[in-house]
């Protein structure tokens, strides 16, 4: 397995992979048990017991400045194995194990059919209803948009 | 639609089994059996927790790697354990431990067999300042066994205890001779045989 840097610019396949988790980390447990169903996903072996901890969040000032540390956050992370053998992970904010497992079973199938396969196919509802409700919040803020504008003054 | 195969993503050379399931419980229990054992050199304990130790790592060992094992301690294998993917992967996995190729810097080692020379010299025996910053051997045997053998003396022995660890390399006692004379200082040895233990502490004085 070749050690890639964790700020390297990730390959089509990890940003699918991405994705997946990224959907996973904000679906419900119904949405994700649902998933798994349409994708008959098998029994799945824990490899460590959930846990539930929490992780020191970084930040930057201003987007790119010098990192700071913003506060902890509680996390549960689950680590299953399928009976095939692929090994899924799942950090998910928050104290639901029953969520992380299935983003974890989630993880694994996503190595073992694709994670694009799952992206848009399994999760599809998951994806549209966060685009819709990403849309709502951000029409909601552009409706309380104000365009600034100054008059040239000449000097400075 | 299926995308190409991940090879660059964790695809499974070897299934990776889980590790302890009740962890905290668990290697506590481990703990109490490897200090009392070191405790009282020459007795042998069962190790009583649930482990799937990978490839030829024995089952006691892989119980005191899961329980003893951190970020912090880093572990030497031998040749043939660190050429077994499966183990390296499962070390790596569940306990985080950096396997190093330095011996000097190990704190915990572990060997496929002991009928092959170890070089006791090799491993850190601690200073005189930090003697616990030494070396735990854990050596396979395939007989284990107390009341015969060896004729062990020493602290945490009233008067003699009797201990058979084998097969093991001629030149094993010598060293352990060798090892004590360090005394602050050596290295510690824990036998390993399916899931019973044995230990013999830098202590412990051995004659055949």
């Amino acid at each position: 397995m070749p050690v890639t840097s964790p700020h390297a610019e990730p390959t089509a396949l990890q940003f699918q992979r991405r994705r997946v988790m990224a959907l996973a980390a904000r679906a419900t447990l119904d949405e994700l048990r649902g998933a798994l169903a349409a994708l008959e996903a098998p029994d799945a072996v824990d490899l460590r017991p959930i846990e539930t901890g929490l992780v020191m969040l970084r930040g930057r000032t201003g987007g790119d400045g010098a990192p700071f540390n913003v506060g902890e956050a509680t996390v549960t992370r689950a680590t299953v194995r399928l009976p095939s053998g692929e090994v899924g992970f799942a950090y998910l904010l928050g104290r639901d194990a029953a969520r992380a497992r299935a983003a974890a079973i989630l993880d694994a199938m996503a190595q073992r059919i694709g994670p694009k396969t799952i992206a848009d196919g399994a999760l599809a509802g998951v994806r549209d209803r966060l685009a819709a409700e990403d849309a709502t919040a951000a029409a909601r803020a552009a409706a309380t948009k104000v365009d600034f504008f100054t008059m040239v003054r000449g000097e400075d | 639609m299926r995308d190409t195969k991940m090879a660059d993503l964790s695809t499974p050379t070897s299934i990776l089994s889980p590790g302890l399931p009740e962890a905290v419980r668990e290697a506590q229990s481990v703990f109490r059996s490897l200090m009392m054992a070191l405790a009282r050199p020459g007795t042998v304990r069962r190790i009583a927790v649930p482990v799937q130790s990978p490839g030829n790592l024995s089952p006691a060992a892989t119980a005191i790697a899961l329980a003893l094992c951190d970020f912090e301690t880093p572990i030497w294998l031998d040749e043939d354990l660190s050429s077994d993917e499966a183990i390296l992967r499962y070390l790596r996995f569940h306990t985080g431990a950096p396997v190093t190729p330095d011996r000097g810097k190990a704190h915990f080692a572990f060997v496929s067999s002991g009928t092959q020379m170890i070089d006791f010299d090799a491993f850190s025996p601690g200073t005189l300042e930090y003697p616990d910053r030494s070396a735990t051997l854990v050596v396979p045997v395939d007989e284990l066994e107390e009341g015969r053998g060896w004729r062990l003396t020493g602290p945490g022995i009233a008067s003699e205890s009797r201990l058979l660890a084998g097969p093991l390399h001629p030149g094993f006692v010598t060293a352990l001779a060798e090892n004590r004379l360090l005394f602050p200082r050596g290295i510690d040895v824990v036998f390993v045989s399916g899931d019973r233990i044995a230990a013999l502490p830098r202590t412990t004085a051995v004659e055949v």
